[in-house]
């Protein structure tokens, strides 16, 4: 098929984060089984042949996201995916990437917890794992897709934001929108945009592979190309290689995060309807945004004022973007397939008066009815 | 074909190292400069440029000694260099690829890897420098600490059985297996040739020496004494052959233990999909030199 045609196919969310991956330029995957992310591995192995790519399915989790931060640093672009348990796994090689600043994208198709929990079941427990699962002050970035087209948008673009700032990002969904199947449109090649690292330049013997090169990301060396430098987990300074020198770790700390913070006009992403003269606005992301919809067309047809604000970014949070349309007097509501692990975010920036935390943790998606009813509760005492 | 002795130049290990990171930090009598010597001299024989190499590394007292190789050096997590080195080598093939590693590293948290590597026999060339214990976290047992032994985590002498990693690599797959010590440096050399020099998954373990920590809580003498000790545990009939007979902790095989002609992972992967290999038999340019 031309690339020129639009093509429109009904797919399920874990094959359309893996259509996108292809379509970002990924040309290396390192996977192991888990329910219920397996079908991202299973189209990669077909699709990556084809396009001179590599597809391996590593001894373990562990092995499978060390494996992509080696082929990253090989120069490809690189993603696994994953769930739960998995996650939990690769979180010493997601802090490697944080530290040692090497793009990748790892899906996590959220199922219940903790531990092996329900892997068939939906869950959105991991949101909070996204954001601090591995040891230290690292930055992450996570973006919460609520649709199987959405999906395709935010993995292609979890690999130009990974591309671009040197960053792990994780593409945060669940197991409802994993094994959804809906129609979506994928589009032209040329029709969106492909974000390219920034390889090294310059005199070699000058080169410091962690300066930052302007906007807060450094360049990175390709192997072969003359620049031989070194990586270490172990904090390290300018030049690559370890110290601890205390000013030294404070500066390099601090800009593994001002190259969110300066950048992160990029990262952000949301959608905010009709927050400002709202009463009440739910908070809510992935597959609980779709239940949300619906019951905020219900509660507006008993004439309440309510508003959705949807992180797309899930992390960093939104937080500015929160403020400016949010009314500041409106009750705010968050549903989420957990105990109440974003709405503890919420609270620490609209304050714990205003906010009121809708969590289900019984392995079902909360439904339109139960959110309608948590609307209507929190309208009448208000 | 590249020639043991080809480069015009003599050795100089200088250029292989970072001398700017001098002084290192290895403990006086440490043996893994030796073998890191032997490394670099193989390197320097077989022709292979600087930039066309890739050193990944583990944790531990091994792991630290690849930050000292100007080369493209990757220092990862505990156990778990093969698992980036296998991503590297599949994404560039076009490198030499080369995992330092130590008997923690390798032999207990990163076992999976190791045997999974062998399985594999995807064309890296594997260093495990056995110096029978934790030496970076103070002197814990490992899993090929010697019977008895004293440790700061066997206070009464080591009470557990070893692994041996040669025997432990041919089993799980490994095309080339072999194994030297720090004494014999030049035979050392000539064994990180060959594995170099073979297509596939090579195995190197050099018996090293701990001196300052290992040594001393054991009474094993200084390291001259040490190294005596490791080439008196030879087993003479084992020079320059395969030996088949099971290795014994006293009693070292050293050489080449096994060499197999099995495909080569990425050869294999590519042949499997009909795509052609790509070229990659000159040395200067990494891959596999034959």
């Amino acid at each position: 098929m031309k690339k020129t045609q639009v093509k429109l196919q009904a797919i399920q969310g874990n094959h359309s984060s893996a259509l996108a991956a292809i379509d970002a330029g990924c040309r290396f995957y390192a996977g192991y089984p888990i329910t219920p992310s397996s079908e991202v591995a299973e189209k990669m192995s077909s699709l990556l042949p084809d396009v001179d790519g590599v597809f391996i399915q590593m001894e373990d989790e562990i092995a499978s996201m060390g494996a992509i931060l080696g082929a990253s640093l090989g120069g490809k672009k690189v993603m696994t995916a994953t769930s739960g348990p998995g996650f939990s796994l690769k979180q010493e090689h997601i802090g490697f990437a944080a530290g040692a600043e090497i793009p990748c994208v790892i899906i996590n198709v959220m199922r219940g917890g903790p531990s092996t929990g329900m892997p068939t079941r939906p869950s959105q427990g991991d949101v909070m794992q996204a954001r601090w699962g591995t040891h230290g002050d690292h930055p992450v970035i996570v973006l919460a897709p609520d649709s199987v087209a959405e999906i395709y948008q935010q993995t292609l673009r979890a690999f130009n934001l990974a591309e671009q700032l040197r960053v792990p990002v994780v593409v945060l969904f669940d197991e409802v929108l994993g094994h959804l199947v809906e129609s979506i449109t994928i589009p032209e090649a040329d029709t969106f945009e492909r974000v390219e690292r920034k390889w090294a330049s310059g005199p070699e013997a000058e080169f410091q592979p962690y300066r930052d090169s302007g906007n807060g990301v450094p360049e990175m060396a390709m192997p072969g190309s003359g620049y031989r430098v070194h990586t270490t987990g172990l904090t390290h300074a300018e030049h690559g290689f370890p110290t601890q020198d205390p000013e030294i770790v404070e500066r390099v700390t601090e800009r593994l995060f001002n190259k969110i913070s300066a950048n992160y006009s990029l990262v952000e992403s949301y959608e905010a309807e009709q927050c400002e003269k709202a009463d009440v606005v739910i908070v809510a992301y992935g597959i609980t945004a779709r239940a949300t919809r619906r019951a905020l067309r219900k509660a507006r047809e008993k004439g309440i004022g309510a508003g959705l604000f949807r992180p797309v970014t899930l992390w960093p949070f939104p937080q500015e973007r929160f403020i400016e349309e949010v009314n500041p007097d409106a009750q705010i509501l968050v549903p989420e397939m957990n105990r109440g692990q974003l709405s503890t975010e919420i609270e620490r920036i609209a304050g714990r008066e205003r906010v009121t935390s809708l969590p289900r943790f019984d392995g079902e998606p909360i439904s339109p009815q139960q959110i309608l009813e948590k609307i209507v509760e929190i309208t009448a005492h208000g | 074909m590249v020639e043991t002795g080809k480069t015009t130049q003599e050795f100089e290990i200088r250029d292989y190292l970072r001398t700017e990171l001098m002084p290192h930090f290895m403990c006086p009598g440490c043996g893994h400069g030796i073998a890191l010597r032997a490394l670099l001299w193989a390197i320097h024989d077989l022709g292979i440029a600087k930039d066309n190499l890739a050193v990944v590394s583990g944790i531990g007292c091994s792991g630290r000694t690849a930050a000292y190789i100007d080369a493209n050096t990757i220092h990862t997590t505990h156990g778990r260099p093969l698992s980036f080195a296998t991503g590297l080598k599949l994404a560039r093939p076009d490198l030499h690829v080369v995992v330092i590693t130590g008997d923690g590293d390798s032999l207990a948290i990163g076992g999976n890897h190791l045997i999974h590597a062998c399985r594999r026999n995807l064309d890296i060339t594997c260093v495990l420098l056995n110096n029978e214990v934790y030496g970076m976290t103070g002197g814990q047992v490992s899993p090929t600490t010697s019977a008895g032994r004293y440790t700061t985590t066997t206070p009464a002498g080591n009470h557990e059985p070893v692994f041996d990693a040669c025997e432990l690599a041919t089993a799980a797959g490994a095309s080339f297996v072999g194994r030297e010590i720090t004494m014999h440096v030049t035979a050392l050399r000539d064994l990180f040739v060959q594995g170099l020099k073979h297509s596939g998954f090579s195995f190197i373990e050099v018996i090293s020496d701990c001196t300052e920590i290992y040594g001393r809580k054991n009474e094993l003498g200084n390291s001259p004494e040490m190294v005596m000790s490791h080439k008196a545990d030879i087993r003479p009939e084992s020079y320059g052959n395969v030996v088949d007979e099971p290795f014994r902790p006293t009693d070292l095989n050293v050489g080449v233990l096994s060499q197999t002609d099995r495909p080569e992972y990425y050869t294999a992967y590519r042949q499997h999909f009909g795509k052609q290999v790509e070229g990659n038999d000159d040395p200067k340019k990494g891959g596999a030199v034959t």
